[in-house]
C-alpha cells in the first residue's frame, strides 16, 4: 500500500497514523513523505506495484490533485490501482472525487477500522 | 492476488521489460515476491538477460546511514549517465506480518527520475536481511537495462554475508560512536567488504574508528578496500565513494574476480534452490512428504541415524553405520 | 509547605477516608473504569488534598501575579487591568476577500487581527508558481507581493491594531512587506505592534512548513531579533508555538517540554550572536494550545511561566524581569473539533477557551465549529468571537488573578509537568541539543508515537469522543461552504503580472543581487530584504535567492 501526501499540504498526523494501522494488520506500507506531486506518487506506486493508494490532504487542494492521480495512473496502463483519499474534504466534493474515479473517501473521524478494512479488501483484488 | 498475473502474460511482461518498461518490471518482482506460479517461468525468461548490471551492496548497522547513502549514490551515477536500480529491503514485524518500508522516502527525490526504479521489498520472516526475492528483483532491474543496482539490507542478523556472496561490490557502512566507547564491530565485518564507509562524519570522532580499519583490513587477491568518509546528509564524500565503487568494478573486469564471483555465486544458489525445493517436497502431502515423515519416525525411533536418513532422502540407497 | 507533624495528621486522615466512607461507597457503587486519565493519558488521582501541594518543599513555586516565578500570572492584575485580545485568526483566498473578513471581526469586537496565509506563501511560493497549483487561498490569503499586503490590510489602522502574522520560513519576507507598506502609508515603525510566528524549529519538529536547513534558518530569525531589537521595538519577532506539536499529536507534556526547549535554544542563537539577553527576551512570545482537559491545559501554562522565569533569569543570567515573562497567545485545539455533529464543537471550543483565560493567556484564537471542513464561514466565525466575549464579560473567571491557584489538583498537576518538561530537557541533552534532536529524528518520532497511542485509545474505546466512537447519529450535516473563487485567483495573478510589468527592472535585479550576496556573507538580512521588497521582488524571487545560498532542507524521515 502507498500513502501518500500531494501537494504543499504538512500536516501528516493521519497519514502517519494510518501508515502504523496498515502495518499492525499485517499489510506492507511505503509512506512517500510530503509535498509528492502526482507524478511522484504514480512513479512509486508503479514501481512499488501497490494495490492501493491513499491520498491525504487536509489543505483543501484536493480537487486539482487527487483526480490527476487517477488520470496520470490510466495513463500509464495501471488503472487497476485502488485509490482512496482522506483528510479535510467537503462533502459537496466527494460525488466529484468519486465519479473522477476515487474509490472512497474517509472523512475525519473515520475509524482506522473502517479504513484499514477497505485496505484488506483491496489488497485481496477485491 | 491471481487476477493480477493473468491480465499480462509473462511473456508479454518480459517483452515489455526488455525494452525498459517500469510497469512490467513493477509486476515482474511482484510476481517473484509472491511465489505466483508463474514466477518459474519468468525467472526462466529473464535470466539470459542478466550480467550486465553491476551490483553494489550494501550493508551496515540500522541507522548508519545506507538509505541517505545510496540516495547520494543514485544521484552521483545518474550525472554520469548511468541508470540505476534500488532494491531496499526492510524487516517484517515479526507480530503483525506487516511492514513499513520506510527507505524510499529517504530517496524521495529521485523517485520520478526516468532513470532511476526503486523497489522496496520486506524480509516476510526470511532470517538474514533479505528478502529471498531480492536477488530476483536485482535481476529484473538487470535485465530492464540498469547499469548498476544497489542493494540495501535490513542491517541485522547475517545480512552481510548474505549479500556479500551475491553482489559484486559490497559496500560495509559505519558510523562513529559518540562518548567513551570502544568501538567494535560484528565478527567477520572485517572479511567481506570490498569498500568501507565511515559515515556521519559530521558528527566528528571519526579518525579512531578509521585508524582500526586501516590496521585490521587485509588485501584479498590484490585488492585494498579503500575506507571512505562520507557525511550524507550534507552530500560530503560521495564522489569519493563513487569513484571506488567504479576503481572496484574495473578491477573485478581486469582481475578475472568478476567470473570468479558469479561462479561462486552460482554455487550458492543453486544449493539454496536444492535445499528449497527439497524442502518443499518433503513438506507437501505427497508420497515424498509421507516417505519423510516415515524416515523422521524411524530416526526417532532409533532404528536409522539422522544421516542415514538423509542419504536415503537423496536416493543414495540404504547405508550401514559411517 | 508542611512540617513531619501535620503531613503525619493529613496521611493518618486520609488513610481512614480510604478505609471506611470511600470503601463503603466503592463496595456498592464501583467506579466507571479501572483507570482514569487526561487527554494525554496521564493518570489522574480519585482525590487530591494538601498532601500533594507538599510535593516540593521551598523555593519559589507559586509567587504573586506579576512577580517571579510568575507561576499566577505575568501581571499583578491581570484581566482586571486588561482583557486578553480577542484575536481571530482569518485568511483566504486573495487580499480582498481576507481584507473584507478583517473589517467583518473587527466590527463585530475583535482586538487583534492574525493573518493565515495559504499553502505556497506559506512555503515561499508566488500564486503563479507550478508548485502553488491548486493550492491558491484554500487555507489562507494568498501574498505574493507587497501590492498584495497593501490590499490587504486597505482602510485599516496599522498604527493601531496589533497584527500577528502566521508565517515561518518566509517570515523576514513577508514582515518586511508589512514594514514596507506601513512605510509606505507614513507610520512610523516604532509604533507598529504584532508578532512574526517566525518559529523554525517547530517547522522540523511539527507543522512541516520548512524551506532551508536549520542553520541559515536561525540565522535568518537571529536576524530579525536583532532588526526588531533597534527598528522595530513594539514587535514580538517571534512565537515559540507549542500548538502545532500539540496538533501533530504530541501529549501535554511534550508541548511543553518541546516549546520550552526551542525557546532556550533560541536564547542560545541570540547571545551567540552578540546581543545581550535583555535587549532581546523582552520581545519573544509563545503560542500555545488549549486542549480539552481543563486542568492539565492550566496546569501546563502554569508550569511554562514558572519553568521560563526560571530559566531566563538563572540559566540565562537575564536581569530585567520583563525578560523573565512569558507572554503567550492560545489558541483552541483544531484538532479535537469534529465533523460529526459539528454545533456541538461550540461547546468544545468554550471549555478549551476557558482553560486559556484561566491560564492567563494574553491573546486568544477561538476555533470556529466548521473547523472540520474548511476554513471558517462568517457566521461560524463570530460565535466563535462570541465565545470570548461571553468569557470575559458574563462568566466572572476574569474578575480575579489565577482563580484556581491553590487548588490540591491543580499544583500538583503542575508539579508533575514542570517535572516531565525537566526530564525531557535532559534527554534532548544526551541527544546533543534541540538541532541535532531534530536530525535525529527525536522529537518527530516521539509525536507519531504518541500520537498513535491515543487514535488506538480512541478504537479501543478507551477515549470517548462524543459523536464520533460513542453518542453517535446517522444525519447529514448542513455547513455553509465557502469557496475560493475563480475571479478571486484571476485578480491575484493579475496583479502579480502587473507588478512585474510595471517595476523597475534594474533597480529589482540590483536588489535580489545584494540580497543573495548579503545571504552569503554575514550580514543582517532584513535591511536588504526591505530592499528587494521596496523594489517590487516578489515573495518566490526573495525565497528562491535564498534556496540557491542556503540550500533546502531533507527531512529524516522516520514514522
Amino acid at each position: 500500500m502507498l500513502i501518500a501526501k500531494p501537494g504543499l499540504d504538512g500536516h501528516d498526523r493521519g497519514a502517519k497514523v494510518v501508515a502504523r494501522a496498515l502495518r499492525d494488520a499485517g499489510m506492507e506500507v511505503i509512506y512517500t513523505g510530503l509535498r509528492q506531486t502526482p507524478e511522484d506518487i504514480v512513479e512509486a506506486a508503479i514501481q512499488e506495484d501497490v494495490d492501493a493508494i491513499g491520498l491525504s490532504s487536509l489543505s483543501g487542494a484536493h480537487m486539482t490533485l487527487f483526480p490527476e492521480v487517477v488520470r496520470l495512473l490510466k495513463k500509464r496502463r495501471s488503472g487497476d490501482i485502488v485509490v482512496v483519499a482522506g483528510g479535510i474534504i467537503p462533502e459537496e466534493d466527494v460525488p466529484k472525487l468519486k465519479r473522477a474515479g476515487i474509490k472512497a473517501v474517509f472523512g475525519p473521524g473515520t475509524p482506522l477500522s473502517v479504513i484499514v478494512s477497505f485496505f484488506e479488501k483491496a489488497g485481496k483484488g477485491a | 492476488m491471481p487476477a493480477k498475473a493473468s491480465r499480462d502474460s509473462v511473456r508479454g511482461l518480459v517483452d515489455s521489460l526488455l525494452e525498459g518498461d517500469k510497469r512490467s518490471a513493477g509486476k515482474l518482482i511482484s510476481l517473484i515476491e509472491d511465489d505466483e506460479p508463474e514466477a518459474v517461468e519468468a525467472v526462466t525468461r529473464i535470466f539470459p538477460h542478466t550480467g550486465r548490471a553491476h551490483v553494489v551492496g550494501l550493508t551496515g548497522p540500522p541507522g548508519v546511514g545506507k538509505s541517505s547513502l545510496i540516495n547520494r549514490l543514485v544521484r552521483a551515477f545518474r550525472s554520469r549517465g548511468k541508470t540505476v536500480g534500488v532494491v531496499a529491503v526492510d524487516p517484517t514485524s515479526p507480530y503483525t506480518g506487516g511492514a513499513v518500508l520506510g527507505d524510499r522516502i529517504r530517496m524521495a527525490d529521485t523517485g520520478a527520475d526516468p532513470g532511476v526504479f526503486i523497489r522496496s521489498m520486506a524480509t516476510r520472516g526470511h532470517a538474514g536481511g533479505l528478502a529471498l526475492a531480492t536477488f530476483d528483483a536485482v535481476r529484473v532491474l538487470d535485465a530492464m537495462g540498469s547499469d548498476l543496482v544497489f542493494v540495501e539490507t535490513v542491517g541485522a542478523g547475517q545480512s552481510e554475508v548474505e549479500i556479500a556472496s551475491r553482489a559484486h561490490t559490497t559496500v560495509v557502512v559505519e558510523m562513529p560512536l559518540t562518548g567513551d566507547v570502544v568501538q567494535t564491530m560484528k565478527a567477520g565485518i572485517l572479511e567481506i567488504g570490498d569498500v568501507y564507509v565511515v559515515n556521519k562524519v559530521d558528527l566528528g570522532n571519526e579518525d579512531v574508528l578509521v585508524a582500526n580499519l586501516k590496521f585490521q583490513l587485509e588485501t584479498r587477491d590484490g585488492w585494498t578496500p579503500p575506507i571512505i568518509r562520507t557525511a550524507a546528509l550534507e552530500g560530503r564524500g560521495i564522489d569519493d565513494l563513487a569513484a571506488a565503487i567504479e576503481k572496484h568494478a574495473s578491477y573485478l573486469d581486469q582481475s578475472g574476480g568478476r567470473r570468479k564471483r558469479e561462479v561462486a555465486r552460482a554455487r550458492l544458489e543453486i544449493l539454496e534452490n536444492v535445499q528449497r525445493l527439497l524442502v518443499r517436497r518433503v513438506s507437501e502431502g505427497s508420497r515424498s512428504g509421507r516417505a519423510f515423515d516415515k524416515l523422521a519416525e524411524d530416526v526417532a525411533a532409533r532404528r536409522l541415524d539422522p544421516h542415514a536418513a538423509a542419504r536415503k532422502l537423496l536416493g543414495s540407497g540404504p547405508t550401514t553405520a559411517r | 509547605m508542611r512540617d513531619e507533624d501535620e503531613r503525619k495528621v493529613l496521611e493518618k486522615e486520609l488513610k481512614r477516608w480510604e478505609e471506611t466512607t470511600l470503601r463503603e461507597a466503592l463496595a456498592s457503587h464501583p467506579e466507571r473504569r479501572k483507570e482514569f486519565m487526561t487527554t494525554s493519558s496521564r493518570p489522574v488521582k480519585r482525590l487530591y488534598t494538601p498532601l500533594d501541594l507538599a510535593r516540593k518543599a521551598g523555593g519559589e513555586r507559586l509567587g504573586e501575579p506579576g512577580e517571579f516565578p510568575f507561576t499566577r500570572g505575568i501581571h499583578p492584575t491581570m484581566y482586571r487591568g486588561r482583557l486578553w485580545t480577542m484575536r481571530m485568526f482569518a485568511g483566504y483566498g486573495s487580499a480582498e476577500d481576507t481584507n473584507r473578513r478583517f473589517k467583518y471581526l473587527i466590527s463585530h469586537g475583535e482586538t487583534g487581527l492574525s493573518v493565515a496565509f495559504d499553502m505556497p506563501t506559506l512555503y515561499g511560493y508566488d500564486t503563479d508558481e507550478p508548485e502553488a497549483k491548486g493550492e491558491f487561498g484554500t487555507c489562507g490569503v494568498a501574498v505574493s507581493s507587497p501590492d498584495d499586503m497593501k490590499v490587504l490590510f486597505r482602510g485599516i489602522d496599522v498604527g493601531g491594531v496589533s497584527t500577528s502574522m502566521t508565517i515561518n520560513s518566509p517570515a523576514s519576507a513577508i514582515w518586511a512587506m508589512y514594514l514596507v507598506m506601513a512605510e509606505d502609508r507614513g507610520v512610523p515603525w516604532t509604533k507598529l505592534r504584532g508578532t512574526i510566528q517566525n518559529d523554525i524549529l517547530k517547522e522540523y519538529q511539527a507543522q512541516k512548513e520548512w524551506i532551508y536547513p536549520p542553520e541559515p534558518s536561525m540565522r535568518l530569525v537571529v536576524d530579525t531579533f536583532e532588526f526588531g531589537s533597534k527598528q522595530v521595538p513594539g514587535w514580538n519577532t517571534i512565537s515559540i508555538s507549542g500548538y502545532h506539536i500539540r496538533e501533530a499529536g504530541a501529549t501535554a507534556a511534550q508541548e511543553l517540554a518541546f516549546t520550552l526547549a526551542n525557546g532556550m535554544e533560541y536564547v542560545r542563537w541570540g547571545i551567540d550572536r552578540g546581543l545581550k539577553v535583555d535587549e532581546f527576551a523582552p520581545r519573544l512570545s509563545f503560542f500555545f494550545n488549549a486542549h480539552n482537559d481543563l486542568f492539565e491545559e492550566l496546569a501546563k501554562y502554569r508550569a511554562a511561566r514558572r519553568i521560563w522565569a526560571r530559566e531566563m533569569r538563572d540559566t540565562f543570567g537575564a536581569k530585567k524581569p520583563r525578560s523573565w515573562l512569558l507572554r503567550f497567545h492560545t489558541q483552541t485545539a483544531g484538532v479535537s473539533l469534529t465533523a460529526q455533529q459539528p454545533e456541538i464543537n461550540i461547546v468544545r471550543t468554550t471549555i478549551q477557551a476557558l482553560a486559556a483565560v484561566l491560564g492567563g493567556t494574553q491573546s486568544l484564537h477561538t476555533n470556529a465549529y466548521d473547523e472540520a471542513y474548511q476554513v471558517p464561514n462568517e457566521k461560524a466565525a463570530r460565535i466563535a468571537l462570541r465565545t470570548q466575549q461571553i468569557l470575559a464579560h458574563e462568566s466572572g473567571v476574569a474578575n480575579t488573578a489565577d482563580p484556581f491557584g491553590g487548588s490540591y489538583f491543580l499544583e500538583a498537576l503542575t508539579d508533575e509537568l514542570e517535572e516531565d518538561a525537566y526530564r525531557y530537557f535532559d534527554r534532548i541533552g544526551d541527544l546533543g541539543g534541540v538541532i541535532p534532536a531534530i536530525r535525529k529524528g527525536f522529537f518527530q518520532q516521539e509525536i507519531a508515537n504518541s500520537a498513535y497511542r491515543y487514535q488506538r485509545e480512541v478504537e479501543d474505546k478507551d477515549r470517548t469522543i462524543v459523536g464520533v466512537n460513542d453518542f453517535v447519529v446517522d444525519e447529514q450535516t448542513e455547513v455553509e461552504p465557502l469557496r475560493v473563487t475563480e475571479a478571486s485567483f484571476k485578480a491575484q495573478v493579475d496583479r502579480l503580472r502587473k507588478l512585474r510589468r510595471t517595476r523597475d527592472a534594474k533597480k529589482h535585479a540590483q536588489a535580489l543581487d545584494r540580497l543573495r550576496k548579503a545571504c552569503e556573507a554575514d550580514d543582517n538580512t532584513m535591511p536588504f530584504i526591505l530592499e528587494a521588497v521596496r523594489a517590487k521582488a516578489t515573495l518566490g524571487e526573495i525565497c528562491d535567492v535564498m534556496r540557491e545560498v542556503f540550500g533546502v532542507w531533507e527531512e529524516p524521515l522516520l514514522y
